[in-house]
């Protein structure tokens, strides 16, 4: 299914043909099938709404990159966009200055908590050396008790448990106290799962929270939740200060899009990815990996990466032997401005001259500036590109109507670029050159 | 209605029969345990014994899910209900598409259902709550399986077996318990509990703990042993004891994870050399959290299992379960019960009316 969704992706985006930049048509057509995708991963309907938006924003108008057609173009930008909303700060978990740490786990039922609690557990035992211990409160579920003692003493943590008789805020109360005593660096308090629609058990999880004054609240969500995980996320991030979640059954097939949901929602990162019923498929989430999870499009997302890498390489090489003839033209010139646009100017051509390279660093690219270059240069014909000191009177009109600018602003351009040609010209014969002119926009 | 007439009507369910012009079906879809259940009986004895009372518990139960389905009608209902007072726009249509598509019924199966919703409504002229009503019918025909599965389980082999399958934490255990409640507790059967999830730390003790409450006996095991084997004593011992119903309850498992799909084909097939034709009916839980991805679940247990029907569990939160419309339209698998809670009589059977109601109000 998803190999058909990819397919299909690739067949609508292939047949648009816009060069240089993505329109809004293009935009418009690949969002319409990266939707469906985002929906079929069951990313909630709002977030998809709001998350295409953005992406559309950035999308039109942008740059298209050599050998990538303009719908592989909007998927790469997706690709990116998702990656930074699923990551975000660096995201860890926070240890009380003074121990011990305490970490509330909640969830709907049958999340995977008390399995995600023993996990973690065992990591915190194995990454940070800590010692821990964890509170038995889920006294809803038959057995559950028993189940933790079970899973949580086979990952070598001690378990605090009271049986049903008692309310779960006295336990947890009971076993902070317990984990003090016994100088415990960690207590992790598993609970009872709950809807986050019943209010009485909403409550009892704020009064866990106040008796225990947990470090980090972990959300433990279910990946192949679907469109309500934003009301879960919603109702539990409402009465909790949740800190972050816990991703699990990743094992399985779920697109995970439940993970943008819970983190568009509750605006924390998410920080671990449980695979699988052993206690060690555990493992610090990969904001990269779920994106690309989510997207399931892997064959355009390898294509893509691989497309950007080779059109660099080539620019540079073109650009390198034309520099040496001493030519370069103002299409030289765009493609340099989009490849620092792209890379940074460290990483762009310009950095390869030596001595240049210091001499940049710290340089400021104004975005805004570059788009307007780059609006002037694309309403040139190709001759003028290549001649620039052809564009006087009225083709220096025409320019500046096509491009929405100003004769000033073209004029400027002109001489600029005239200014770039003699300081690429000096770099060519190997001579050092005024870095003055480079890159700096025209005042 | 006499234990005769009940059975006559139960006769008229059968599969075979239901053909012709689809809404006509849903008068015969099972809303009710004695329309769900086809015992020996025909109906239960409690029911007939004290009719009044039955009925109390039932408005009773209606009740509780109606509550606990408001706030779920509130986050989404206002903007589509508003539209059903006149004629639909395009606007209105995409509003409904939208409330299928966040109830996860799935984006194509929400533009499929929407267009042929549209057409019928343009077919028939239809508007205001004649309309609504309509559209709600509409939707409910959707999600009744046709030419499928039958949509009752029967009860009358002896002893039946039913299987439970399904994903890890959907709610097999809670479900067997339920279930076995209502058997024992309201039908009067005999009910026999096999723990045949050996493998997820205390389930035994878990599902000791539900034939407790239910008034069950059990056939448990020593934690790692042999699925299939607590499966077939579990068949065995009813046999030869006269119990009416075996309750199979099994380890949770990723329906993308080939052994473990193997090692449930492999307790499917030693319960049926046990006794020919069992088991009888095979479940599958499905969360009603769950989204698209409950599809590929169905999917893969239909292939491993053959399954009769679904138990569609924890529809007391705010989830809609919309991914079993979607499961109904490709693999024509039955929702047969719902969870709505936690406690013994938080199982219902299936009533396609109000899980269309409850996905678009
Ligand atoms: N609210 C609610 N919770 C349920 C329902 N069915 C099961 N659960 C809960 O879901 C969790 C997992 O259920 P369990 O039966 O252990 O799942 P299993 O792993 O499939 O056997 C438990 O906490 C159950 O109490 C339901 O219909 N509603
Ligand atoms: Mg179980």
């Amino acid at each position: 299914m998803f190999d058909a969704l990819s397919e299909k992706l690739q067949a609508t985006l292939a047949s648009l043909r816009s060069r240089g930049t993505l329109t809004e048509q293009d935009v418009t057509a690949a969002l319409r099938e990266i939707r469906l995708a985002l929906l079929e991963a069951d990313v909630n309907l709002e977030v998809v709404k709001q998350f295409t938006a953005a992406v559309r924003e950035r999308a039109v108008g942008s740059d298209i990159i050599g050998q990538l057609n303009p719908g592989q173009q909007v998927v790469k930008i997706v690709h990116e966009e998702l990656a930074e909303l699923l990551g975000g700060p660096a995201a860890a978990i926070e240890f009380a200055s003074s121990p011990p740490t305490v970490i509330l786990m909640v969830g709907l039922q049958g999340s995977g908590k008390t399995t995600a609690t023993a996990k973690l557990a065992h990591y915190l035992q194995a990454e940070h050396h800590s010692t821990v211990a964890v509170a038995a409160c889920d006294t809803q579920r038959p057995a559950a008790i028993e189940q933790l003692v079970t899973v949580a003493t086979n990952a070598g943590a001690t378990v605090y448990e009271q049986g049903t008789e008692r309310s779960p805020v006295e336990i947890a109360k009971w076993a902070l106290e317990r984990a003090k005593q016994d100088g415990k660096d960690v207590l992790i308090v598993d609970t009872s799962g709950r809807l986050h629609v019943d209010e009485a058990l909403m409550a009892e999880l704020g009064e866990i929270c106040r008796v225990t004054d947990p470090d980090d609240v972990l959300l433990v969500l279910d990946a192949m939740t679907g469109q309500d995980a934003v009301n879960v996320a919603a109702q539990f991030g409402a009465a909790l200060p949740l800190t972050g979640s816990v991703l699990t059954k990743l094992d399985g097939d779920a697109r995970g899009g439940a993970a943008l949901s819970v983190r568009s929602v509750t605006g924390k990162p998410i920080l671990f990815a449980s695979l699988g019923e052993k206690r060690d498929q555990f493992e610090r989430f990969h904001p990269e990996r779920m994106a690309q999870r989510i997207l399931g499009m892997g064959d355009v997302l390898t294509l893509i990466e691989k497309a950007g890498k080779e059109v660099d390489e080539r620019e540079s090489e073109k650009l390198e032997a034309r520099l040496r003839q001493g030519e370069f033209d103002l299409d030289d010139f765009l493609s340099q401005l989009r490849m620092m646009r792209r890379m940074g100017p460290l990483q762009g051509l310009l950095s390869m001259i030596p001595g240049l390279g210091t001499q940049l660093r710290g340089m400021k690219v104004d975005e805004r500036e570059i788009d307007r270059i780059q609006a002037i240069i694309l309403s040139m014909t190709p001759h003028e590109r290549r001649h620039p000191e052809l564009i006087k009177g009225a083709r220096r009109l025409r320019i500046a109507r096509g491009s929405g600018t100003s004769v000033q602003a073209v004029n400027q351009l002109v001489k600029q670029f005239a200014h770039v040609r003699k300081v690429m010209r000096q770099v060519g014969r190997g001579r050092m050159p005024d870095l003055a002119a480079l890159g700096r926009p025209p005042r | 209605m006499t234990p005769g007439q009940a059975a006559a009507s139960s006769a008229s369910r059968k599969p075979t029969q239901l053909s012709g012009p689809r809404r006509n079906h849903l008068a015969r879809v099972a809303r009710d345990w004695d329309e769900l259940l086809l015992t020996r009986r025909g109906r239960s004895a409690a029911v007939d014994e004290d009719g009044e009372d039955a009925d109390g518990r039932r408005r009773g139960a209606f009740s509780r899910l109606r509550e606990s389905l408001r706030a779920t009608r509130q986050a989404l209902g206002s903007e589509v209900a508003a539209t059903f007072s006149r004629t639909l726009t395009a606007h209105d249509w995409d509003a409904l598409e939208e409330s299928l598509i966040v109830a996860d019924v799935g984006g194509p199966a929400a533009a499929e259902i929407v267009s042929g919703l549209e057409s019928t409504v343009r077919r028939e002229r239809l508007d205001g709550d004649e309309l609504r009503e309509r559209l709600v019918e509409l939707l409910a025909a959707e999600a009744t399986v046709t030419g499928g599965a039958p949509l009752h389980i029967d009860l009358r082999p002896e002893p039946t077996v039913i299987l439970m399958v399904g994903v890890n934490g959907t709610g097999k255990t809670t479900t067997i318990g339920k279930l076995a409640w209502r058997l024992t507790h309201e039908e009067g059967l005999r009910v026999l509990l096999a723990a045949a999830d050996t493998f997820r730390a205390a389930a035994t003790e878990q599902l000791e703990r539900w034939a407790e409450r239910a008034g069950a006996d059990i056939v448990t095991a020593a934690a790692g042993s042999d699925p299939g084997s607590v499966a077939f004593d579990a068949v065995a011992r009813a046999r030869g004891e006269g119990y009416d119903v075996v309750l199979v309850d099994t380890a949770g498992r990723l329906h993308n994870q080939e052994p473990l799909m193997a090692e449930l084909a492999k307790v499917r097939r030693v319960i049926a050399n046990q006794l020919a034709g069992a088991p009888h009916e095979t479940l599958l839980s499905l969360d009603a959290t769950t989204g698209q991805n409950g599809l590929r679940q169905a999917r893969a247990f239909a292939d491993a299992v053959a399954l009769d029907g679904i138990v569609l569990t924890k529809l007391d939160g705010s989830a809609k379960g919309g991914i079993a419309l979607a499961i109904a339209r490709e693999l024509a698998i039955p929702v047969k019960l719902i969870g709505i809670g936690e406690a013994l009589e938080d199982l219902r059977p299936f009533d396609p009316d109000e899980f269309a109601r409850a996905l678009i109000e």
